[in-house]
């Protein structure tokens, strides 16, 4: 997987991952084209769009898009689950999640991220094992360490 | 605002967060957002230190600040030192801010190193992760270079935890994918394969990334992984839908590990070792059938899932292409979906089938789903569904079914989506001229293409259909016959009137027989276009009227009249008036007979690639169709300005791809740019009147002189005489018993002036004394004529001057016919022209010189040569030869005395071409080594400027 972004309907991005080095004006380029096109398809389109030398995997959860733009040899489908374990993930850990939860707790969203991926690629996929590392990173939170 | 759920709430970032959430513009945004810059900016700065948590709080707030998309400056030192806290939740934050706002600033990157390095060694697992997500998001060189050591030994450890390996496998993998050659797998490769063994699934899943990375860069180091996903595969495939716990997903056995086994297997041919292929078809035989049974869940993630496999397994099967059954099972399988309810599905299906179409043992089979795949261009809603329906119909198109299926683009084109149509008449094109069993049916297809979409027919289209209209002599007349038809309606494209004027031109006389296309009529219905159209199709229309001329002397009148009139002969445009006031004179002064050998017929284009195919794939690049291009991204415009017959007709193994033409007559035309359709198009330059070659569209281009005997072929020595004249101007060019040449030239910029001095060395006049140059097309000539009479004894002079339009390689031909006492002497020479008499010399600083010098390091812009020093290693002799090149010596420039630097552009009318060379004198091996570096990709020039190396 190359990046991962999530936005809103109203176009603003709620998180953006990328996996690839790209500066900061390639990756706002990106992100704006990418928003623009995929807010203009209609609810009933094909989840997959080709979009310059990648394929862009995309689902709508509520008000929020999920993108992700994987490589040409990457399976579709598999990407679209990938997408829906870390809704999964994010619901579990915020208890129904909203969008509201994201932009608030924006850095758990990450935290969530980087424990489900990794330099785009899965590192785990059992829903139990990522949560389980993300509650004890919570507990770990003000404990403190002799250094 | 949401109660913050877990963990310890940042109360004064929920506020911030708030605040921009309530801001009603865009302006207030900004405000609020300096406002909070200025005070953590004051905070930072300030005398009192801040504790961690403060610390936190800002660099978070300034990390939301930069993802709402403004830039941050500064805070990057704070954020390093919270990495040292000892709370963990402060190293967390200063971790994500460091991985989302990476800076290059070498200080820093070496305090981050630092706490990294801490983190890896304090054997806490999760302090370990965090350092090892941090390396993986940043994946910079400098970390590369800090860390691709320690990791693998992380990897493979046996005390480390299953959470640390799996962060360490895809942290590797990035840093792999960064810098492959500072990760180094050597000694741990065999363990680092056996991670596929792994009790753990996950950490199988994520080893499996990182070992098909490597896999695929280094099939032979890792091929024992082979077995081993044969085996996991087949222990997963063979579970049931609970065995796996949580690594089941909506029932359906470890997915993702699935999916990346048989991905991993795709970097590798079928397994050698029977047991282990037959293990392996047999778990594809399971996830064919596994994918007909009915679904455990109506949940579209089961079948998502389930598919997800499916299709994976699909790519192996095709990329194997060994296994007839399993690809004609998997055609099927893949035919239900073309018809399912979910679009995704659909679009799968359709992607997969594309490259089904390719294999032997599974095209029939794709082939039965033809009415579906039309009915899904038809009918599908999502044009992203309908283009990959267009791209199988173009792939399962054969002989059999071509018919149809072109039939069904066209209709489709009508209303299909601008966004396609291109590349839809491209294809259109291409598959009309692949499978035309009769000629009349491809006319008809490419002109229904024009009617259709003229807007998106390109220039190599329409040039295409009157290569073949030229070249097969059974199809002209029903091609004169339907465009003469297709121009009757009232509004007709331009490309049909360019196809119409042009195709008339040439075979209006095969239908001239019935009245109601009567010369007449064919004509005025041409000059009926003629005011709406463009300066280039008027230009080509004017060259029809003059071939019908000569077609139709009945015409003459007529057309003469339209020729002079003032629209015509004062065209402010300086083409179209040249143009009419030539073909005027033309046609006044000039006997039928020299008409008809002046406008006579095009001869057949000589074969070669499709430039329609070349153009498809330039834009879909190599994997659009089966021909891979050399250096697709290389190339210029196939009709770009100055690029006329360069690389992108050059005869490649693929030009008989098309197998199309291959028992059309070629004539004896040789492959060189003159003779391209893309040339004979181009404009003709300013002073295009000659008598030799007139580069004009409709002029055959051979030598229409009233000479009855053919040149003579250039003699034997005649390049060594052009290499004499490589670094000088003038000299004895030729000399034989009766006659002696000289020359004196002299070049300014792209253009030349050359005298040549005819000395009869006998005391007997020569009759018919009478010269001719044909140039290639890159160059144009323009030469005085002499008297056909040289008294004995005598010299006379001729001059001739040159225009080098764009880079060539022949140097034009000099052909020189006269009698001497009856007998005919027949003499062809090279001019010596070569590209570098158009060299302007450039002086330029040795810091200039080096810094291009570096900068062009392509393979193709460069050429080197080592040669024997045949005339010697004088500086002297050295220096003058180089001069005479055009070059500008550059003294002071290399830091090497011995070496000589020189700079020079190239000017031709398209482009300028900047040069630098260097010689580097090697006094003991009596050898130079001469390197010339060009400003331009084009091998043409590199060749050209060998060979002049070579004669230095």
């Amino acid at each position: 997987m190359q990046f991962m972004l999530l936005f809103s309907r109203q176009g603003k991005l709620r998180l953006q991952k990328w996996y690839v080095p790209l500066s900061d004006k390639e990756r706002k380029k990106i992100s704006r084209d990418l928003v623009q096109t995929i807010l203009a398809r209609k609810p009933k389109m094909c989840s997959f769009l080709e979009w310059r030398d990648l394929k862009i995997v995309y689902k709508r959860y509520a008000s929020l898009y999920f993108c992700c733009a994987v490589e040409d040899q990457d399976n579709e489908l598999i990407t679209l689950e990938i997408i829906h374990r870390y809704v999964e993930l994010l619901d579990k850990y915020f208890g129904s999640v909203c969008e509201l939860d994201i932009i608030f707790n924006f850095e758990k969203a990450y935290f969530i991220l980087d424990e489900f991926l990794l330099g785009g690629e899965a590192q785990e996929t059992s829903k139990k094992n990522v949560l389980k590392a993300i509650e004890q990173a919570d507990l770990l939170q003000e404990c403190t360490f002799p250094v | 605002m949401p109660a913050v759920s877990k963990g310890d709430g940042m109360r004064g970032l929920a506020v911030f967060i708030s605040d921009i959430r309530n801001c009603k513009s865009k302006e207030a945004e900004i405000k609020r957002i300096n406002k909070e810059l200025a005070n953590i900016r004051s905070k930072f700065k300030g005398d009192k230190a801040l504790d961690g948590y403060s610390k936190k709080k800002y660099v978070c707030k300034l990390l939301f600040i930069f993802l709402l998309g403004h830039d941050i400056d500064f805070g990057h030192m704070e954020a390093v030192n919270l990495l040292s806290s000892n709370k963990y939740t402060e190293k967390q934050i200063g971790y994500l801010f460091i991985s989302v706002l990476v800076n290059s600033n070498s200080e820093l990157i070496r305090l981050i190193n630092n706490a990294i390095k801490n983190d890896l060694s304090s054997r806490n697992p999760t302090f370990m992760c965090l350092a090892l997500h941090c390396i993986a998001n940043v994946g910079s060189r400098e970390m590369a270079e800090a860390f691709a050591g320690e990791i693998p030994r992380i990897l493979v450890a046996g005390d480390t935890m299953d959470s640390v390996k799996q962060s360490a496998a895809l942290c590797l993998l990035r840093l792999y994918k960064a810098s492959p050659d500072l990760v180094l797998m050597g000694e741990w490769t065999s363990r680092v394969v056996h991670l596929l063994n792994d009790q753990h699934m996950g950490v199988v899943t994520a080893a499996i990334s990182l070992i098909t990375c490597l896999s695929s860069k280094n099939p032979d180091e890792f091929k024992t992984c082979v077995s081993l996903a044969v085996s996991r595969l087949s222990r997963i495939v063979s579970s049931a839908s609970t065995d796996l716990q949580d690594y089941t997903y909506y029932f359906v056995p470890a997915p993702w590990l699935s999916c990346k086994l048989l991905r991993l297997l795709q970097c590798y041919p079928p397994p050698e070792d029977g047991a282990v292929k037959g293990r392996l078809v047999e778990c594809l035989e399971t996830i064919l059938n596994k994918a007909q049974e009915p679904p455990k869940s109506k949940k579209v993630q089961h079948s998502n899932a389930k598919n997800a496999i499916l299709f994976e397994a699909i790519s192996l099967i095709i990329h194997y292409d060994s296994e007839p059954n399993l690809l004609v099972r998997a055609c099927n399988q893949l035919g239900q979906f073309l018809q399912h309810r979910e679009t995704n599905l659909r679009y799968l299906a359709l992607e997969s089938m594309c490259t089904l179409a390719s294999s032997e043992f599974s095209h029939e089979a794709v082939k039965t789903h033809i009415e579906t795949v039309i009915n899904a261009l038809k009918t599908e809603r999502d044009v992203s569904v309908r283009q990959r329906a267009a791209d199988l119909l173009y792939a399962m198109c054969d002989r059999s079914n071509a018919k149809q299926i072109v039939a069904e683009m066209l209709s489709y084109l009508e209303t299909a989506d601008y966004s396609i149509r291109e590349e839809m008449v491209l294809k259109v094109a291409i598959l009309a001229e692949k499978y035309a069993v009769d000629y009349s049916w491809y006319v008809d297809t490419i002109l229904n293409l024009i009617r259709i979409a003229g807007d998106y027919v390109s220039e190599e289209v329409w040039y295409r259909v009157i290569q073949i209209v030229i070249n097969r002599d059974d199809v002209q007349g029903y091609a004169a016959k339907t465009v003469f038809e297709a121009l009757q309606a009232p509004a007709c494209h331009e490309n049909m009137v360019k196809v119409g004027g042009y195709i008339l031109g040439e075979f209006g006389n095969l239908i001239a027989g019935d009245p109601r296309s009567s010369p007449l009529v064919q004509f005025n219905l041409l000059h009926s276009k003629f005011h709406l159209c463009s300066v280039p199709t008027r230009a080509l229309l004017l060259s029809a009227y003059i071939k019908f001329i000569n077609l139709f002397p009945e015409t003459k009148a007529t057309i003469q009249e339209v020729l002079r009139s003032d629209s015509q002969i004062r065209n402010s445009d300086v083409e179209l008036q040249q143009r009419a006031v030539e073909y005027l004179k033309l046609s006044s002064i000039a006997s039928t007979d020299v008409l008809a050998t002046v406008l006579e017929e095009m001869p057949p284009f000589p074969e070669r690639e499709s430039s329609i195919l070349a153009k498809l794939k330039k834009k879909k690049g190599p994997g659009a169709v089966s021909v891979e291009l050399e250096d697709g991204k290389e190339r210029g415009e196939l009709n770009g300005g100055g690029d006329r017959g360069g690389d992108a007709s050059t005869p490649s193994p693929s030009a008989d791809l098309l197998g199309l033409r291959s028992t059309a007559p070629v004539s004896g035309t040789t492959p060189s740019a003159g003779s391209l359709l893309v040339d004979v198009f181009s404009e003709a330059g300013p002073s295009a009147t000659s008598a030799g070659v007139n580069d004009d569209g409709f002029l055959s281009s051979a030598p229409p002189t009233v000479a009855s005997e053919d040149p003579a072929p250039p003699l034997p020595e005649s390049d060594e005489l052009l290499n004499k004249f490589v670094c000088k101007n003038n000299g004895v060019l030729f000399e034989n018993q009766l006659l002696q040449i000289g020359i004196k030239s002299e070049y300014r910029q792209n253009l030349g002036r050359m005298y040549l001095f005819y000395g009869n060395k006998t005391s007997v006049q020569f009759v018919s004394f009478n010269t001719t140059v044909s140039c290639p097309g890159e160059l144009q000539s323009h030469i005085l004529q002499l008297e056909p009479l040289v008294e004995g004894g005598a010299q006379v002079q001729q001059v001739i001057n040159i225009e080098c339009l764009t880079d060539f390689i022949d140097a034009p031909l000099l052909n020189i016919k006269f009698r001497y006492g009856g007998a005919l002497q027949n003499i062809s020479l090279k001019l010596p022209v070569t590209i570098n008499k158009f060299f302007q010399p450039t002086e330029m600083a040795a810091a200039d010189f080096f810094q291009r010098w570096k900068q062009l390091s392509q393979p193709q812009q460069e050429a080197q040569k080592i040669f024997k020093a045949s005339h010697g290693m004088d500086t002297e002799v050295l220096k003058a030869k180089l001069l005479g090149l055009g070059t500008a010596l550059l003294e002071n420039v290399d830091p090497n005395p011995e070496n000589y630097v020189c700079a020079g552009v190239i000017q031709t009318k398209a482009q300028q071409v900047g040069c630098l060379l260097r010689l580097e004198p090697n006094a003991q091996a009596q050898v130079h080594t001469h390197k010339c570096i060009l400003l331009d990709s084009r091998l043409i020039m590199c060749h050209q400027c060998k060979s002049i190396l070579n004669s230095c």
